[in-house]
């Protein structure tokens, strides 16, 4: 239910540039809102004077088969997919088809038209775009709103959110606002009697929860990049597009972002998140220069560069490559940890990897502990060395 | 202005050991600790704090939790406020950001929450989000440092997935992040320590806060944990000491056999 409190209403139509679905009016110098309301609630937090009010019940002895589909929600960078988002598409795939339900896309950005065909071919059954030349730019707000307000109307079964820093920002901020449980950073994702099945670590990786949301829809997780696999199969048939017309006006908003500062982005350099190999290197590798050993192994293996805390406080290399507790979570199929010792921050983010392979002077060091294998020995003699070795094997493998 | 910052108290993960031979996580003798993230928000605050501006810390927890907020006031917060009662244990990150809110409003006016990006015990990052949601106030995450505060204006600078962005808010807001520059947390010296106990120190329970008594805890709460374990155990690998030419050549070799590469 939605309430305008006449007297408290000033008539100054913050909500009207605030509402995304056009669903508020002023009539008389009073708010009025119209059947095009989702419920999203961007007007009562617009409001500076406590005029509308929003009552939520939480879902609970309702008939939860009402609820239905895989939703995923996709991420844009620029003017691509985010490779995570087709990882989720290909278990939300695996989900729906347990559950015979359908797999959903839910498209927010600008000019993202273009890429519905992408997420049709991948088996999306349906896909919720809404599109407009400001949702260029990830805003909480807008993005929230519009989510609110689709779940609201077409009412999921489950909800599957990247587990990035954008996601980690969007999905509480959905779950909360509709009462909604969520599961963060999920590394397994099953059904079990009907419930969507969460697995994520806590503890600092040191141990495991499976976790169910029972009474609540839609289930809402966040989950790791990188941890499942993109699917190859190619579906025929065309999704449903379901367009959300929203007007969005950033005038009015509390939030403004003043600059965008992304890191040096080669165009083709791999982010650490996405990456199937990594080669990160910490403060062993002794200066700035010898980076560059690892840019020359990591080139060679089509790697991500990465790297420890250590190595990105002296200013070495930029935050964005930093692997660990207050960096990235990594679990790429092949971990080089080279001058890195393994403090337990830095494990946390990499443990999770399939293989790692550590290159450290002492042979005490903890990242033996739990590198599958070893070198000990100076890198910069054994980098350039290894990298040699592997483009001469790569070369006779490919001819 | 007003400051609140959300704190807990979580047991040192970096001191948690596993036992090798039932793969299950040794809780003993694993101290409790200030959550590390927690502190820094809150030192930023001490940063940014001027004359006659004012810093509450609040933290829900056992009784014993009480340790962590004399911290904070011996760093250099003003009071603290313990949100204490049977009811509110196990509670998942909604019930835990419903309890906050609580506590938030009850304070009445304020002007900017700050939240650690997330608890070294859970990491899921969803309570300050979810505290901003409910209080309905704009949030900034993952924000590494405060670069302006004017008028009722807060601008900062804050991580996005392809590097930064610096973000203006309005304020009231609430921000969660302040990532440490260093992750050893300062300890206050001991005159700070003893001031600590004299500075005002609040215990509020489910009656104090009021609202529904069914949002609170295990009772509130909409996700459960129905499983815990450990992990599979990482083998411990082969450990090659050679010459750098004949120890790159057998890691070549264990690769190729493996089919790793």
């Amino acid at each position: 239910m939605i309430r305008v409190d006449r007297e408290k209403c000033t008539g100054c139509a913050m909500c009207v540039k605030a509402c995304p679905f056009r669903a508020v009016t002023i009539v008389d110098k009073v708010a009025v809102i119209n059947e095009q309301c989702t419920l999203c609630g961007a007007c009562t937090q617009s409001c500076n004077f406590e005029a509308i009010t929003i009552e939520r019940k939480k879902v609970e002895n309702v008939d939860l088969s009402r609820f239905k589909d895989v939703w995923v929600v996709a991420e844009l960078k620029d003017d691509k997919i985010r490779k995570v988002s087709f990882e989720l598409l290909g278990k939300a795939k695996a989900l729906a088809d347990e559950l015979n339900q359908e797999i959903c896309v839910v498209l927010i950005g600008k000019n993202v038209k273009k890429f519905l065909n992408d997420f049709s071919v991948k088996g999306a059954k349906k896909i919720y775009v809404a599109e407009h030349e400001s949702l260029k730019d990830y805003y909480t707000e807008t993005f929230s709103s519009i989510i609110i307000g689709l779940i609201s109307k077409f009412n999921p079964n489950i909800v599957l959110f990247p587990a990035t820093i954008t996601g980690r920002d969007l999905a509480p901020r959905v779950a909360s606002t509709l009462d909604l449980g969520l599961t963060a950073d999920c590394t397994g994702l099953s059904i079990k009697d009907g419930l969507l099945l969460q697995t994520r670590p806590a503890f600092g990786g040191n141990i495991m929860a499976d976790i169910i949301c029972p009474t609540a829809r839609p289930q809402m997780a966040t989950v790791r990049p990188n941890v499942f696999e993109v699917s190859d199969k190619i579906y025929e048939g065309k999704a449903e597009i379901i367009e959300t017309p929203v007007s969005i006006d950033l005038q009015g908003a509390k939030v403004k972002i003043k600059e965008i500062l992304n890191a040096e982005a080669c165009e083709d350099e791999i982010p650490v998140c996405e990456a199937d190999i990594i080669v990160s290197g910490g403060r062993g590798l002794g200066c700035q220069e010898n980076f560059e050993l690892l840019e020359g192994l990591a080139d060679v293996l089509n790697a991500a560069v990465g790297a420890s805390r250590a190595a990105v406080d002296l200013g070495w290399i930029a935050k964005s490559h930093q692997v660990g507790q207050s960096g990235t979570t990594v679990s790429p199929k092949i971990y080089f940890a080279c001058g890195i010792s393994g403090t337990i921050q830095h494990l946390v983010g990499m443990k999770s990897s399939d293989i790692i392979i550590a290159i450290n002077k002492d042979p005490e060091a903890p990242i033996f502990n739990v590198a599958d294998y070893g070198i000990v020995g100076d890198l910069t003699e054994i980098v350039p060395l290894l990298t040699e070795a592997l483009k001469n094997k790569l070369a006779m493998d490919n001819s | 202005m007003r400051f609140i910052v959300c704190v807990k108290q979580v047991p040192d993960t970096t001191e948690v050991k596993i036992d090798p031979e039932t793969n299950t996580l040794v809780r003993e003798g694993v101290p409790s600790i200030l959550n590390p993230f927690d502190q820094f928000a809150l030192e930023e605050a001490i940063k940014i704090k001027k004359e006659g501006d004012e810093i509450i810390v609040i933290s829900m927890g056992p009784p014993q939790a009480k340790k962590a907020l004399l911290k904070c006031l011996a760093l250099g917060a003003d009071s603290a406020i313990l949100l204490t009662d049977k009811v509110f244990a196990g509670a998942d990150t909604w019930a835990t950001a419903f309890t906050l809110t609580q506590c938030i409003k009850k304070i009445g006016a304020f002007d900017i929450v700050f939240c650690g990006l997330q608890a070294i015990d859970g990491d899921t990052a969803q309570v300050g989000p979810e505290i901003a949601a409910q209080l309905g106030i704009p949030q900034i995450t993952y924000v590494e440092s405060i670069e302006k505060l004017e008028g009722k204006k807060l601008e900062a600078k804050a991580q996005s997935d392809d590097g930064y962005k610096i973000v203006e808010t309005k304020l009231p807001a609430l921000i969660t992040g302040i990532t440490p520059s260093s992750f050893e947390p300062t300890n206050p010296p001991m005159m700070s320590i003893m001031k600590a106990n004299k500075k005002p120190f609040q215990t509020w329970d489910a009656n104090e806060l009021g609202g529904d008594p069914n949002n609170y805890g295990l009772n509130g709460s909409l996700t459960q944990v129905i499983k815990i374990y450990s992990p599979p155990a990482r083998e411990k690998g082969v450990v090659i000491q050679d010459e750098p030419k004949a120890a790159v050549e057998k890691l070549l070799d264990l690769l190729t056999k493996d089919k790793v590469i």
